[in-house]
């Protein structure tokens, strides 16, 4: 306990001093900050409506996060995961729609999984290069951002379109009954997913071969070489899982949120996962408490404009406070009298290195 | 994390082979790429003149911020800090320039707040992985998240320039020139600046003190300690100093490319100059190099879009300069015998 007190220090502190200049900042323009803060709370989880929103909310937040968390731990920076999830959201969608007769219990699975599949194939692209020419994974899978969000957006408004009416959005028909992830009063079958996966990861991290491999090669990629562990394909194969995730987190959106998938609706979510990511220290549990937290400020910030007036976009702006405090602890660290230790959690949140291999 | 190799006995001699001893095949294909280059454009422009000049100039306004950028790169990245938060930077500086410029009236003002907060966002990097030894790429994702977050928060969809945007000038009969003329000789003032920004940095990179010191600290920080080079001063005011590069660019995009702000307008950019400088071999006139290629790239999809020559989807042309970049990523792995600082990405700590 008293670990797991100690890691959670720093992250706690962190949020506590984002929420505090976020307070200053809605103070400074003139709004109550208790109103504010209040109406957020009370839109994230105040009644059963409330709690199924940010549970909604937090469910590609918590698979983008992992997407972050997994690839950290083989020292991969994965900012991809926006990439990932766009292309796992569309192909979810286009099993969903376009497959008609079919019985639920091979539609929903075969949806989610090509959805799944596409976010892992997208992920590997940058695993692949990595391991093959070093390119560094943070460029490739910020470039793949762009040409996933451009693909995505092209099958919306080409090959995919919702033709009904006269349907001019850049979007998909709905998805069949029978590709519909359900949602059992505030709780969304999806989240159930999202929990499950967090605990699966830290299972496959902890207590399997494959996952001691992962973490050799995040500790030291030429000791994890020299013991034997092929790197390139440790490196590979955790950036398609890492996009497999995103792309989980993207099907379970269209299938079980929107419906559909459409054109610019999901953009940014890919990037809350690294705050996340790094909010839980890069630890899978812990992703789950950090993408409710931001999944409950997101689903509460509607609410807080509607009776405050405080525009949404300061969710936003404490996140990134947020980012700020947990990504230099040292500013927190100073805060707490904490020492630094070479073994503290800290230490660990370094990927180094340049472009090149 | 390679050995380093051998330079570094002092600031002198600490600077790689940059030189231009000799032609190396490298020179020589590159001279003959451009001389194609060169009958390329020629061609193109005997056959549709009207179209190849719109082409060049969309080509030299997109490389404007992407060399930038690139600039900024690079000059913490020779002094051993990585930069992806150009992004933040360009975004953040495109909105107060936009911003004091709308509200004081003047154009100048603007980017004078525009290069100001480019010079604040490279000291919180700076601060960030400098002082508290943040990990780099991350110090950089938080400049990108910041600016994101901020510059929404305080938009303001109402808000319009209220005069025009930085208007072309001609540079006399340069501009009457056939095929480079209007591309080159008739532009904004930014564009001027920042060409004379190119070989400005280029010279000072190469051929000053501050050039070779700033070489030493990004290839062995502890050999150039040793020879009494601040690492943490220096390394604090280039970072800073080139955040004033990527400010200038956030200006040029809202006073002189756009004239107005919107929502995440850096639009990928400064991720785009990252490979820009990594491109250009992280100098300024190979940077400009670069940067006119993806240029063109972006200026061809902007003419796609105008005419039916040829039958592409807007998004695929879109793709391109990404499309591009990773492949120009993975090939300087694979083929070329490019090398990063040695102390990429490494804190430097005082013993």
């Amino acid at each position: 306990m008293r670990a797991v007190m100690r890691a959670a220090a720093v992250p706690l502190t962190s949020v506590v001093l984002g929420l505090v200049l976020g307070a200053v900042l809605i103070a400074v323009q003139g709004h109550s900050v208790t109103s504010a803060y209040g109406a957020l709370v009370l839109g994230g989880a105040g009644d059963a409506d409330a709690l199924l929103r940010t549970l909604q909310k937090a469910t590609p937040l918590v698979f983008g996060g992992l997407a972050v968390a997994f690839a950290f731990k083989a020292g991969l920076f994965n900012i991809g995961g926006q990439g990932q999830l766009l292309v796992g959201a569309a192909f979810a969608a286009g099993v969903g729609f376009g497959l008609e007769g079919v019985p639920l219990v091979v539609h929903l699975p075969l949806a989610l999984l090509v959805g799944a599949a596409a976010g892992a194939a997208w992920g590997a692209i940058a695993g692949v290069l990595k391991a093959t020419s070093g390119a560094h994974e943070v460029i490739v899978t910020i470039m793949l951002n762009f040409v996933a969000g451009n693909l995505t957006d092209w099958l919306a408004a080409n090959p995919w379109q919702d033709r009904s009416g006269s349907n001019i959005i850049a979007r998909t028909p709905l998805v069949q009954p029978s590709a519909e992830i359900p949602t059992w009063g505030w709780l969304p079958a999806g989240f159930v997913l999202a929990v499950i996966a967090a605990f699966a990861c830290w299972f496959v991290l902890e207590r399997t071969t494959y996952g001691f491999e992962v973490r050799s090669v995040g500790a030291n990629r030429h000791a994890a070489r020299y013991a034997g562990i092929s790197v390139g394909w440790i490196m590979a194969s955790t950036m398609a899982v890492a996009g497999l995730l995103a792309g989980a987190g993207g099907a379970i959106e269209s299938l079980g949120v929107d419906g559909r998938f459409e054109a610019g609706v999901n953009v940014g979510l890919g990037f809350e996962g690294i705050t996340i990511a790094l909010l839980a220290r890069t630890n899978p549990i812990a992703v789950i408490p950090a993408g409710l937290l931001v999944g409950l400020m997101e689903a509460g910030a509607a609410k807080m404009q509607f009776e405050s007036g405080v525009a949404p976009e300061i969710i936003d702006v404490i996140q990134a406070l947020i980012l700020l405090f947990v990504a230099a602890p040292m500013i927190v660290r100073w805060l707490l009298r904490l020492r630094d230790r070479p073994d503290s959690p800290d230490r660990r949140l370094t990927l180094g290195a340049g472009w090149g291999r | 994390m390679s050995a380093p190799d051998g330079t570094g006995a002092g600031p002198a001699t600490a600077t790689p082979s940059l030189g231009m001893r000799g032609w190396s095949p490298q020179r020589v294909w590159s001279v003959a790429g451009a001389v194609v280059l060169v009958a390329l454009v020629w061609g193109f422009y005997a056959w549709d003149g009207a179209q190849t000049t719109a082409v060049m100039g969309g080509t030299v306004r997109a490389a404007t911020l992407l060399v930038l950028g690139a600039m900024c790169g690079m000059v913490g990245e020779r002094s051993g800090i990585v930069n992806i938060g150009i992004e933040g930077q360009f975004l953040m500086s495109a909105f107060t320039a936009f911003t004091v410029a709308s509200i004081s009236g003047s154009l100048f003002l603007g980017v004078v707040a525009g290069v100001s907060t480019g010079l604040a966002m490279g000291w919180m990097l700076a601060a960030m992985s400098v002082g508290l030894r943040t990990d780099q790429i991350i110090a950089g994702t938080v400049l990108n998240i910041a600016a994101l977050g901020l510059t929404s928060f305080f938009y303001d969809r109402g808000r319009s320039l209220g005069q025009p945007k930085y208007q072309s000038i001609e540079l006399g009969p340069l501009a009457d020139l056939p095929v480079v003329g209007t591309a080159l000789f008739n532009r904004p003032p930014l564009t001027y600046l920042a060409l004379v920004l190119v070989v400005v940095l280029h010279v000072l990179l190469l051929r000053s003190v501050w050039g070779m010191r700033t070489t030493a600290i990004g290839e062995h920080p502890g050999a150039a300690a040793t020879v009494g080079i601040d690492v943490i001063r220096l390394r604090y005011w280039n970072v800073t100093l080139a955040g004033g590069l990527a400010g200038l660019g956030g200006a040029y995009l809202a006073l002189e490319s756009v004239g107005t702000f919107t929502r995440a307008m850096s639009g990928g950019r400064g991720f785009l100059a990252l490979a820009v400088m990594i491109f250009g071999r992280r100098t300024p006139l190979g940077a400009y190099a670069a940067a006119l290629f993806f240029g063109f790239t972006t200026a061809l999809q902007g003419q796609f879009q105008l005419n039916d020559t040829f039958d592409i989807p807007a998004q695929f042309v879109g793709m391109l300069p990404f499309v591009v970049t990773i492949i120009v990523v993975a090939a300087a792995g694979l083929f070329g015998r490019m090398r990063d600082p040695a102390a990429l990405g490494q804190p430097y700590e005082v013993r």
